[in-house]
């Protein structure tokens, strides 16, 4: 069919990626090993193979056997967890990188966005970078110069236009380099995570920005992490997950399929190690002390944490309470809130943080658990270590569910007295309040 | 049937192991990336300097200078009818510094636009050329030197200047191969990193630069001329002085054949190493 502008069949991208094996620190192993180490890559540099670092070598796919189509003027978002493979697909999409295996098929001229201000150069001044980066981003320089006057309008630094970048601040340098790249016309355009820069109100021009682009019948590509621009900016959305393609459908059963695989990940995955206290597992119980992944709201928070320490002091443990956007809405740390550090004995330990009892609304949650040291050097850091479900939100029994999809928050308000109300005499006429009088 | 596919006629076919045909084309089609990443190279060079341009013109004047009192007047090395010793250095060094600047900065390139490569497609051989722009500017620089030289000695050149360009062109042709290939080898191998300072080191006092081609035995002069430089800076010389610096026709034959085979030699490592660049750098 004609209207297919991209087709990926079978596609797969492979990564060498090497291990090192456990050393006893021996100065006679490192040079034996070191050696050896020479020789292979001696070797390797004479077949011209890339180099790798480490003893031991693993295949991995970041991506595989990945199929679809994309019809022309479609708005698709792509969406997974981290690594799961959504860069290296854009990346091959923008002809950044090959694939491994299978091929792509593309018709018409595709311009991709990986990250704004790319080629920024801190020396130049934001005239001279405008042009500089639109012109790597792919646009032709009259085209630059039709449209610098809107670039610098809607980027909002006119005042600082012929200042060196360096001496922006990190605000203005976004704003800037997002500017260029939201007048960046494509066929066809691929987007990464680049929205989460800026405060929220550069954000909403941004997003309107981008939905002006895709109203303007183009074909866009988008990976975000942000639910409600994946709601607003595509129809379809496409879910990865370890490398493979486990949906394609509309936007709105890829967020609920994507939220599900969240939730599968249980207390059984490998969390990897931190350096000096590691993260083991974790769970939620419910009142009875068994693990469970629901939560009924009004009971305590109960978390119980299996943790490794080295027996350095100063350890402590923290936890952020995620909504379904993952947005962060609470936090508690044992040392930073209780002065409560990991034991100083080195060895697996055990314990259940029990939390206040919230009413919180109906919905998905999810906890992120992180080991840090005197409350500043984070160590171990698991995203959604936890994910439970809160089934119905109301309290004191009120038909009334309250959920977290109704947009109002995330915490249902109770009272500490009963809600009274007692008759006030009128005193005074109803019209302008005395203070605004006074100011003007 | 959908027109507009037609009309942007970019059909684009994306697989393991696939020449793109439309390499070349693309070269062209971004040419305006080549000049604006060559004027960036150009317009931070000298951000924050006091004198700014005027070190291009300082460094070569300093280096004619030196050699001039090392080869010339402490070693005593004889020239062609007592040409002053001062135009034989600069008309070595010109092309040699060329040559020598398109290499070293050619060679870490790809490596320092490595946040360009790793986000945006675009032909990477533009990388490296657009540092071979930013030496011309260089060159041109110190091309004056060489005027107010022939100047302060009043020699007037022959008709030999003429054919001058052509030999700035074969020096560049000599310094691209190279540079080409380093480019690519260095995101491989880094080694290539520490190498590529020493071979210009060695270069410098391998080539004919300090010296005269006259001054090595006849029995080595073809042996000698397997570095593509000594037809080159041969020639070089003898558009400047004319009669007096001869070129050594069969050396100079020998030297374009080197400087074909590395120019092969480059763009097909370029081409080979290119596609895995964004997973290497």
């Amino acid at each position: 069919m004609a209207d297919v502008v991209i087709r990926a069949e079978n596609l797969g991208k492979k990564f060498i990626i090497g291990h090192k094996a456990e050393r006893d620190g021996l100065l006679r192993d490192a040079i034996s090993t070191g050696a050896r180490s020479l020789l292979r890559k001696g070797a390797d540099l004479l077949k011209g193979k890339p180099l790798n670092a480490g003893d031991t070598f693993e295949e991995f796919w970041a991506l595989s056997d990945v199929n679809f189509e994309i019809k022309r003027g479609e708005l698709v978002s792509i969406i997974g967890r981290n690594g799961a493979g959504k860069t290296t697909l854009l990346k091959i999409l923008s002809r950044i990188t090959e694939p491994t295996t299978g091929r792509v098929e593309i018709n018409g001229r595709v311009n991709s966005l990986l990250e704004v201000g790319t080629g920024f150069h801190p020396e130049l001044s934001g005239r001279e970078n405008i042009f500089l980066n639109g012109a790597i981003l792919g646009m032709s320089q009259s085209e630059m110069r039709r449209r610098f006057d809107e670039i610098v309008e809607f980027s909002g630094v006119e005042k600082f236009i012929d200042t060196p970048v360096k001496r922006y601040s990190v605000g203005m340098y976004v704003r800037l380099a997002f500017a260029v790249a939201a007048h960046l016309e494509a066929e066809i355009l691929v987007v990464d995570e680049v929205l989460a820069v800026g405060d929220a109100e550069f954000q909403a021009r941004c997003l309107n920005r981008m939905s002006e682009v895709a109203g303007s019948g183009r074909t866009v590509l988008f990976v975000s992490h942000n639910f409600a621009a994946v709601t607003a900016l595509t129809k379809r959305s496409i879910v990865l997950q370890g490398g493979r393609l486990t949906f394609d459908g509309s936007v709105d059963a890829g967020l609920a399929h994507y939220t599900s695989t969240l939730n599968k990940i249980g207390p059984d995955r490998h969390w990897g190690r931190g350096k000096h206290a590691t993260l083991v597992s974790a769970e939620l119980l419910d009142p009875q002390g068994k693990p469970s992944d629901r939560y009924t709201p009004g009971t305590p928070l109960c978390l119980r944490v299996v943790v490794e320490t080295t027996g350095m002091p100063g350890m402590s443990i923290e936890v952020n309470l995620r909504d379904q956007h993952n947005l962060p809405i609470a936090f508690y740390s044992s040392g930073g809130f209780n002065q409560v550090s990991l034991p100083t004995q080195a060895g697996r330990y055990e314990c259940t943080l029990s939390l206040d009892a919230y009413y919180l609304a109906a919905g998905d949650y999810g906890i992120d658990l992180h080991t840090s040291h005197t409350n500043i050097m984070t160590d171990q850091k698991i995203d959604s270590a936890v994910r439970f479900h809160v089934d119905a939100c109301s309290p004191d029994g009120i038909a009334f569910d309250f959920r977290q999809d109704l947009g109002t928050g995330h915490l249902a308000m109770r009272l500490t007295a009963p809600l009274e109300f007692a008759p006030v005499a009128a005193t005074e006429a109803p019209g302008e309040p005395q203070s605004v009088r006074e100011s003007g | 049937m959908s027109e507009t596919g037609h009309r942007s006629g970019t059909h684009l076919i994306l697989e393991a192991g696939r020449a793109d045909r439309q390499y070349w084309q693309d070269i062209w089609r971004y040419r305006g990336l080549l000049y604006i990443l060559a004027w960036r190279d150009v317009a931070v060079r000298y951000k924050q300097t006091v004198v700014g341009i005027a070190w291009a013109f300082i460094r070569p004047f300093l280096t004619m200078v030196v050699f001039t009192v090392v080869f010339g007047h402490v070693a005593k090395l004889p020239t062609t009818n007592d040409v002053p010793y001062a135009i034989v250095v600069i008309g070595g060094l010109l092309p040699w510094t060329l040559f020598s600047s398109v290499l070293g900065e050619a060679a870490s390139s790809v490596l320092s636009n490595a946040n360009l490569i790793s986000k945006v497609y675009f032909p990477r051989m533009i990388v490296p050329l657009a540092t071979v722009l930013v030496v011309l500017i260089d060159f041109a620089v110190s091309l004056s030197i060489l005027a107010g030289v022939m100047i302060w000695y009043g020699i007037a050149p022959g008709w030999q200047i003429l054919l001058l360009p052509v030999f700035v062109v074969l020096a560049l042709l000599a310094s691209l191969g190279p540079a080409i290939w380093a480019s690519a080898i260095v995101v491989k191998y880094r080694d290539f990193r520490f190498v590529i300072p020493f071979v210009l080191q060695f270069g410098l006092y391998l080539s004919p630069v300090g010296f005269q081609t006259t001054v090595v035995p006849e029995r080595w002069r073809l042996l000698y001329s397997l570095n593509p430089m000594v037809g080159i800076i041969d020639g070089f010389r003898w558009s400047i002085i004319g009669g007096e610096s001869p070129i050594y026709l069969p050396g100079f034959v020998l030297s374009l054949v080197v400087v074909a085979f590395f120019l092969w030699l480059g763009i097909y490592t370029f081409r080979r190493i290119e596609r895995g660049f964004a997973d290497l750098v």
